[in-house]
């Protein structure tokens, strides 16, 4: 299927927001609800995909409900690989806008002593992500439209002792987020990689976290949907994420492996 | 962490956790509490720790021909007033705030400006599906699990945490109100005002309770309806009848000192408040925010009192002690010169629940910053609350002395055999049921 002609004036990359549709895959953490509430609120049709999907049917009649917002849920397994080509080619129409939220986080004491709990995360957080991306990319390339957003996050900048699986996986989905970047940008394809920091969410639950440094999950949602109309590339949320990030990139190996972060 | 609610006082290290569907509260450490908002004032909500009903905040359906409507728990009044006033619909019955939770409103049996005609939340609640500290759901309503049902209703969460709601709305035609607004120069009148408006739907008082003498309770009543199309036709705002209310809000960004609020500031509010209307009487169309949220516009405005927090006395007394029980604890109020700069004035009529505060009377309700004199004083006002046959809404509770409860909800045995029977452990507890002994 060949791209269709780009005309700057007749543009085709950017459908009017308000009717594209929208796929968020990990639809019941509390990013992927606000990012919901985000977009039905302007109007947007929402695929709405996750494990054991019955329990989004709250979700859809909440939307429903608020906005008048046209929902559906769908079965979704991050780790179901074979799945993955099958999950997307069924979707009628194809979604505008593909948001990956998921992410499985499990306590680094745990996966030092318990190889599956380490394994989950590698294949959750980065085969997963690659597995699902693989059909969206391919499929996106054709069409010569589309947006793809990665929540991947600031753990992925650096490895560190306190959650290098996690990390480590997260490195490997920014990493697979720019390669794709670097792929899809001449083809009409946006592709945003989201860096949060401290999200108030169920994931952070117990942890105490620094309030000037902990983001709301809408105020990530509303970060996002700027960064999808200006075609950012990389959002660091909150923004003083970027420059603490950019601090602790550069300590030297020497210094950062006494540190205890 | 530290958690405090909405009085900043008492301060209590305990763990929150979230609540998630399928999670068995019996897993559990210790004795646990379920908690919305914490905007109850005291230590009602507070305990070891505490499960969020917040996470649950979703609307499960919605009848748009009869108005009824079933909502998890955690869903705010904030969310129910933003989604359904464009849909012509209302809260059959709102607490002066719009940051409580559905669940936390069930747990107090929330009132507001309508009881003496509508009744409180539980006149208006069909069902709701409860969680029991083993973990069992049970659906209960007036006519399934009734006791349950009323225990619920005012039972400050001690029965269990309400999962999800169903809730008749009110129909409206537009989001005003219909404002009247008169001036009373004393109690007396003020009395009498409530007499005479008792039939319009809406009605409360905001009393100056630092003048003594004959200006004792002088005061403003505001009596309102729901406006009506007709009513509003011509005007500007009939081109969009339910518009929402602007959503400004003044953040009160730091806690304010101690010496912020004295006798000299509050009489210069009160002075101010109560000559801000020249005219004995006022007529006008407001938006439904102003009328039943005057506060919400200040966010924290609870950082007014300070760190040192404060408290609200509400209390009911019956109305053939009305006005006698009214003059004298008002005068010892006055007296004493432990100014409230808000103090707000109310009716109920009739009701009889197990654990729900209101009864037939009036109520007034009174800000108190906590210091040293305040306990002591508050015990003697329950003395002569008690003995005009009222008790103490115990949302508003922080301080009251078991007997006192005792004294004056006179079905406590049977909401405490209640507890007993329902969870042999009682793993469900807060600060406030310990200190009250509901568990002995």
């Amino acid at each position: 299927m060949a791209p269709e002609t780009q005309n700057p004036k007749h543009g085709t990359q950017n459908p009017k927001p308000e009717t594209s549709s929208i796929l968020i895959l990990g639809a019941k953490s509390d990013i992927a609800r606000a990012i919901a509430h985000h977009y039905a609120q302007a109007g947007h049709p929402l695929y709405l995909a996750a494990r054991n999907a019955a329990r989004l049917e709250a979700d859809v009649s909440d939307l429903k409900i608020r906005y008048g917002a046209e929902a559906q849920a769908l079965e979704f397994d991050a780790t179901a690989y074979e799945s993955h080509a099958a999950f997307y080619a069924a979707l009628d129409p194809q979604p505008e806008i593909v948001i990956l939220v998921f992410g499985l986080l499990s306590e680094q004491e745990e996966a030092d002593k318990d190889w599956a709990k380490a394994q989950a995360m590698l294949e959750a957080n980065f085969v997963g992500a690659a597995s699902i991306l693989h059909p969206i990319a391919n499929a996106m390339e054709a069409r010569g439209q589309g947006t793809i957003v990665g929540i991947s996050s600031v753990a992925g900048d650096r490895g560190r002792a306190s959650n290098y699986h996690y990390g480590s996986a997260k490195a490997g989905f920014t990493a697979l987020l720019s390669g794709l970047r670097n792929r899809l940008a001449k083809k009409g394809v946006h592709v945003l990689t989201v860096k949060p920091g401290f999200v108030d969410t169920a994931m952070t639950e117990g942890m105490d976290t620094p309030a000037p440094l902990t983001a709301k999950p809408e105020q990530v949602a509303r970060d996002i949907a700027k960064a999808i109309k200006k075609r950012k590339n990389t959002l660091y949320t909150k923004w003083m994420w970027r420059y603490i990030m950019l601090i602790i990139k550069n300590i030297p190996e020497g210094i950062f492996k006494k540190l205890s972060l | 962490m530290s958690h405090s609610n909405w009085g900043n006082y008492p301060i209590t290290d305990a763990t929150e956790h979230r609540f998630q569907p399928g999670m068995n509260p019996s897993e559990l450490n210790g004795y646990w509490i379920p908690r919305g908002m914490g905007r109850c004032y005291g230590d009602s909500s507070l305990g070891d720790s505490m499960l969020s009903i917040l996470p649950l905040n979703r609307f499960l359906a919605f009848d748009e021909t009869t108005g009824l409507l079933k909502a998890e728990a955690g869903v705010t009044y904030a969310d129910l007033l933003e989604t359904f006033v464009p849909k012509g619909w209302f809260p059959p019955v709102t607490p002066g705030t719009k940051f409580v939770s559905l669940g936390g409103a069930i747990a107090s049996d929330v009132h507001g400006k309508n009881h003496h005609k509508e009744g409180s939340l539980s006149s208006h609640v069909r069902s709701f599906e409860l969680l029991l500290a083993d973990g069992r759901i049970l659906h209960c309503s007036p006519t399934e699990n009734a006791q349950l049902f009323e225990a619920t209703l005012g039972g400050m969460g001690l029965t269990g945490m309400v999962l999800n709601v169903t809730l008749q709305m009110k129909p409206i035609e537009t989001s005003l109100i219909a404002l009247h607004s008169i001036k009373a120069r004393n109690l007396d009148e003020l009395m009498d005002l409530f007499e005479q408006y008792n039939h319009v739907t809406y009605s409360v008082a905001w009393i100056d309770c630092l003048s003594k003498g004959n200006k004792m309770g002088r005061s403003h009543l505001t009596v309102g309806e729901h406006a009506s199309l007709e009513q509003i036709a011509g005007t500007k705002h009939a081109q969009n009848p339910l518009k929402l209310p602007p959503k400004k809000a003044i953040p009160i960004p730091i806690y304010f000192p101690n010496f912020a609020l004295n006798n000299l500031t509050i009489k210069t509010f009160n002075f101010l408040y109560y000559n801000r209307q020249f005219k004995k009487e006022k007529k006008s169309f407001v938006p439904y925010e102003g009328f039943f949220y005057p506060l919400d516009m200040l966010l924290d405005w609870n950082r007014i009192y300070g760190k040192r927090g404060f408290t609200q006395y509400q209390f009911v007394i019956p109305p053939e002690n009305g006005r006698e029980g009214m003059r004298e604890i008002m005068t010892r109020i006055a007296q004493k010169g432990l100014g409230s700069f808000l103090a707000v004035l109310k009716t109920f009529g009739p009701q009889d629940s197990m654990m729900g505060f209101p009864t037939k009377g009036y109520t007034l309700a009174l800000d108190f910053p906590i210091t040293k004199k305040l306990f002591p004083f508050l015990d003697e006002l329950d003395e002569l609350v008690a003995s005009y046959g009222g008790r103490i809404y115990l949302t508003k509770d922080v301080r009251m002395k078991p007997e006192m409860l005792e004294q004056t909800y006179p079905r406590l045995g049977e909401f405490k055999a209640l507890l007993k029977e329902l969870d042999p452990q009682q793993r469900i507890r807060s600060m406030q049921s310990e200190r009250l002994r509901i568990h002995e």
